[in-house]
């Protein structure tokens, strides 16, 4: 860890899910890691959200009928999100987070128009041509990120040669 | 948003922000701010020098935290905070000495 400062991770948690948080375990997996060595103004940026966005009209929102039927399972599939998509066309399904503020501007959790004035200023080489929704309430659900939803993100990001992926929970 | 759980995680890269959920790269209509979170991501990404590397940014939310706390919290508790306190209720009562 570096940098000057530190943060309180649970200065917007509800004080009574604190106490749950701090007990989860801490993994002991190996070390994960890959080197970013390309400059950073000829790499292509794909970025990922697990706010619950989906596209209107193109897309089916998360199932959250399933989920209020059983509490502990999170709908674990994917949207891809292409990266020219209109402000009016954002949907949003997530029981976890109010959605109106990403409705109105989805650049709050999926920063794709930033992403974009980066690429026109040329910090950032290119954006990738789609972007990656997810619902980020992951319980029973899990396992069918780890075996289906997950390589099939890896898969589209080797697809469409994208060199890094910022991924933003919600 | 929580970058405590990065860090159980031990994730590779994490940039921690103190920002109410839902809202990772900033508030509503500040291009400013969800811009400079993005471009920290990305000096991060450029930056890191070797796993579990974490920078936490120094910007306060704009506005009243109190109205923020508030405010991302949908209307309806999820099923799972509803089934959570469902579960509490019945392990008190369990609890309960029978009279």
């Amino acid at each position: 860890m570096f940098g000057a400062v530190t943060l309180d991770s649970y200065a917007f948690l509800p004080r009574a899910f604190r106490t749950m948080f701090e007990a989860a375990p801490q993994f002991e997996h190996e070390p994960i890691w890959a080197d970013f060595t390309k400059p950073l103004n000829q790499a292509r940026i794909g970025l990922l959200s697990s706010a619950g966005i989906f596209i209107q009209g193109e897309q089916d929102g998360f199932d959250v009928e399933r989920e209020r039927q059983e509490p502990t399972w999170g709908d674990p599939t994917l949207r891809p999100i292409r990266s020219n998509v209109c402000q009016a066309d954002i949907g949003a399904t997530h029981l976890h987070i109010r959605t109106d503020d990403l409705l109105r501007d989805i650049d709050v959790a999926l920063p794709i128009n930033r992403l974009g004035e980066l690429v026109a200023d040329g910090r950032v080489g290119s954006a990738a041509p789609e972007h990656f929704s997810v619902m980020g309430f992951q319980q029973d659900g899990a396992e069918v990120w780890r075996t289906t939803t997950g390589p099939e993100i890896a898969a589209r990001c080797h697809a469409a040669e994208i060199d890094a992926l910022i991924l933003a929970p919600a | 948003m929580m970058p405590i759980l990065s860090d159980k995680y031990r994730s590779s890269r994490t940039l921690g922000v103190q920002f109410p959920f839902g809202h990772s790269f900033g508030a509503v209509d500040d291009p400013e701010m969800q811009r400079r979170t993005l471009d920290a991501a990305l000096q991060l990404l450029v930056d890191a020098p070797g796993p579990e590397t974490r920078v936490d940014v120094d910007e306060q939310w704009p506005g009243d935290a109190r109205e923020a706390y508030k405010n991302w919290q949908p209307d309806e508790p999820s099923p799972i905070v509803l089934h959570s306190m469902e579960m509490i209720r019945q392990a008190r009562a369990a609890a309960k000495p029978q009279s």
